[in-house]
């Protein structure tokens, strides 16, 4: 068996592909829930009406897509210009708790109008300054980013914990590790009255739109793309290859800061070390699945989202561990992977 | 300044030492097998995920403690089957097929451990390997008690590290995996096949993941819990290049390692109220980053690695 390059690549199937990858996973998650012993149809279908089946579960489910979107957003900048940021986690986490800090010992007493952006962008930067040392290690040292930046996550989140522990401790929370809340009026304001929908949902499909735009229509957007398909070529051609690097890093960390920001701000109110159940290894997967593509994640970010909802109420109908829905998803990777890969080759006998 | 000699003194640091190197020695040499026929595998974190808990879950319903070792590694295997057909078949991206193993082995090893094992208060245990008091050895004073009287598998590692460093560096198939990590077009002109030479080193170097995960719950601690791997993978992928690729410094390595780890843990309770505990925790990633840092210059990386090899393509 050899694998041949195929000529062109058909529009169809780029659209197709995800949703075949989507089909694959599903189906082979599906195995997995008839050897548990339940019905595979019946499980899918819960999935499907417990994510989308009322209005309070779809708004729930597009509250949980808004981090995702972020996430995986911060993961298809990076990946597109071969910067392997997989410390989105810790970024998302350093954003949050950056939030609760400026808003409970600095600037919690600005008018909403100020405060708002002005702790969205403090969150953006925090997450920001987490990439830079994995990213200096790489242009320096040439140190490779990947286990650079996923050790970062361990050490903010353990930076996280001593925050809540310590200085940031919410003397309210009866001893329980928890940060101060964040003032009421840096809050998010609501999209749908009467649901947790909030406004960052908005902020993220915007953010997706103009990461598109800066992709396909700037300099810069150029220039990060050569970065990832041929640095050295790239070089040749005149991309300055390290300030290229270091302004697709500061987008795709400010971006995994800001979702942490906004989950603070839109949900929770303040941080503890539970407040990310995994968004930003979550986020590759989002990545992916839209094949790094920006708008691709606001979709790849609701399916995934639609799964983590949807798998809580199937697993209190049907006995089936929640933990299908991460199974799934991180199939989805895999089978897009294979599936990306048969757009760009077919096989010759 | 006395508490530290004292900590440094005790047979029990010692003890500990080669305890907590052991899953890091299995997860060094499988990951740096890999590598030294070019290809990074990313999937460590999850595949020491499985073992840990595969391992544990055979254990749990009545086979022996060597059996499910080698369940473990069984299974590590056909993880690594699967990295390697997406790496070296296909010729996908390492990093993120090795992420994508990750993601999957990790949320797999959850989702079989919840379905067989409902939750409970008290997660079930199991009878974990006892040490073994080396005859003589384990009678000398102070050296004793730290070196000799270890758990089955600690001594195994041991021996697979001094085994991997004379087959990789005095043998025939050693030589091929050299080549083909160096240079698989150069290896193909030679006879040697790089794609086979690929798949034998990440199945077996995944094999060896798998263990190192089984000894977290089958000696180091006696049940299964997620997120008990925390980050150990990770840290065996810098061990690598702290090592540079060579199976008697990542020995040495996983040791100096554990020992550093070994040590915050009985400086914390030394010191417990005085430093926040989370600084001492964040120690062994901090220590990989600076080992990454200090090493990566001087290492001498694998040419080809993470570079698909197809025949007559460049």
């Amino acid at each position: 068996m050899r694998f041949e390059r195929r000529e062109h690549r058909p529009f169809y199937l780029l659209i197709a592909t995800p949703v075949i990858a989507i089909i694959a996973a599903l189906a082979l998650a599906g195995i997995l829930i008839s050897i548990a012993g339940a019905p595979v149809l019946d499980a899918y279908w819960r999935i499907l009406t417990g994510a989308f089946g009322s209005r309070l579960s779809a708004t729930e489910t597009l509250t949980r897509a808004t981090p995702l979107m972020l996430t995986g957003l911060a993961a298809a900048v990076a990946f597109r210009a071969r910067l392997w940021n997989i410390g989105a986690e810790g970024q998302f986490y350093l954003g949050a708790i950056a939030v609760a800090a400026a808003s409970s010992k600095l600037l919690g007493n600005l008018p909403a109008p100020i405060l708002i952006p002005l702790l969205l962008l403090v969150g953006a930067i925090a997450g920001m300054v987490l990439i830079l040392l994995p990213l200096w290690l790489r242009l320096r040292f040439s140190v490779d980013e990947v286990v650079t930046s996923l050790l970062m996550n361990f050490i903010a989140v353990l930076f996280v914990s001593m925050l809540i522990d310590g200085v940031l401790k919410d003397p309210l929370a009866f001893g329980w590790p928890q940060s101060q809340s964040v003032s009421d009026h840096a809050m998010l304001p609501k999209l749908i009255a009467r649901s947790r929908l909030h406004i960052g949902f908005a902020i993220a499909i915007a953010l997706a739109i103009v990461v598109h735009f800066i992709q396909s229509r700037t300099v810069f957007g150029m220039q990060s793309r050569a970065a990832g398909l041929n640095p050295a070529g790239a070089v040749f051609a005149g991309v300055p290859l390290g300030r290229t690097l270091v302004k697709v890093a500061c987008l795709s960390g400010g971006l995994a800061g800001l979702a942490g920001a906004i989950e603070v701000m839109g949900v929770k109110g303040y941080v503890t070390t539970d407040l990310s159940p995994g968004f930003g290894y979550a986020g590759i997967v989002v990545a992916m699945l839209a094949n790094l593509n920006p708008l691709g994640v606001v979709f790849a970010a609701i399916f995934t989202a639609t799964m983590f909802v949807g798998a809580d109420g199937m697993s209190r109908g049907l006995g089936i561990p929640t933990y299908i829905a991460d199974v799934t998803v991180a199939l989805s990777l895999l089978t897009m992977l294979i599936a990306l890969f048969f757009t760009q080759y077919r096989i010759r006998r | 300044m006395t508490q530290l000699f004292d900590i440094i003194a005790s047979a029990g640091l010692w003890a500990a030492v080669l305890r907590i190197a052991t899953p890091l020695i299995f997860g060094t040499l499988g990951a740096l097998l890999c590598e030294r026929a070019g290809v990074l595998n990313l999937g460590i974190e999850g595949i020491m995920t499985f073992g840990a808990m595969i391992g544990w879950l055979s254990v749990y319903h009545g086979a022996d403690l060597w059996t499910g070792l080698l369940i473990a590694a069984v299974a590590g295997g056909i993880f690594g089957l699967l990295h390697a057909s997406l790496t070296v078949t296909l010729g996908l991206s390492q990093h993120v097929s090795g992420l994508g193993v990750t993601l999957f082995a990790s949320s797999f090893s959850y989702y079989v451990f919840r379905l067989i094992v409902p939750l409970a208060n008290t997660p079930p245990t199991i009878v974990p390997f006892q040490p073994i008091a080396i005859p003589g050895l384990s009678t000398l004073p102070f050296i004793g008690p730290a070196f000799f009287t270890q758990t089955a598998p600690t001594y195994l590692a041991i021996l697979i590290a001094l085994l991997m460093a004379y087959i990789i560096f005095r043998t025939p198939v050693g030589l091929a995996i050299r080549m083909t990590g160096e240079n698989p077009h150069a290896a193909d002109a030679q006879g040697v096949n790089p794609m086979k030479v690929r798949y034998g080193a990440v199945i077996i170097g995944s094999a060896l993941m798998g263990m190192g995960g089984a000894f977290l719950t089958l000696s180091a601690f006696n049940s299964f819990f997620p997120t008990m791997v925390q980050g150990r993978g990770w840290i065996c992928i810098a061990l690598v290049v702290f090592a540079s690729w060579r199976p008697g410094r990542a020995l040495f390595g996983a040791l100096l390692f554990a020992f550093f780890d070994a040590f915050q843990l009985r400086l914390q309770t030394a010191l417990s109220g005085l430093v926040p505990y989370q600084l001492f925790l964040m120690t062994p990633y901090i220590l990989s980053v600076a080992a990454l840092a200090i090493m990566a210059r001087r290492a001498r990386v694998p040419q080809a690695l993470m570079q698909p090899y197809r025949r007559g393509e460049r």
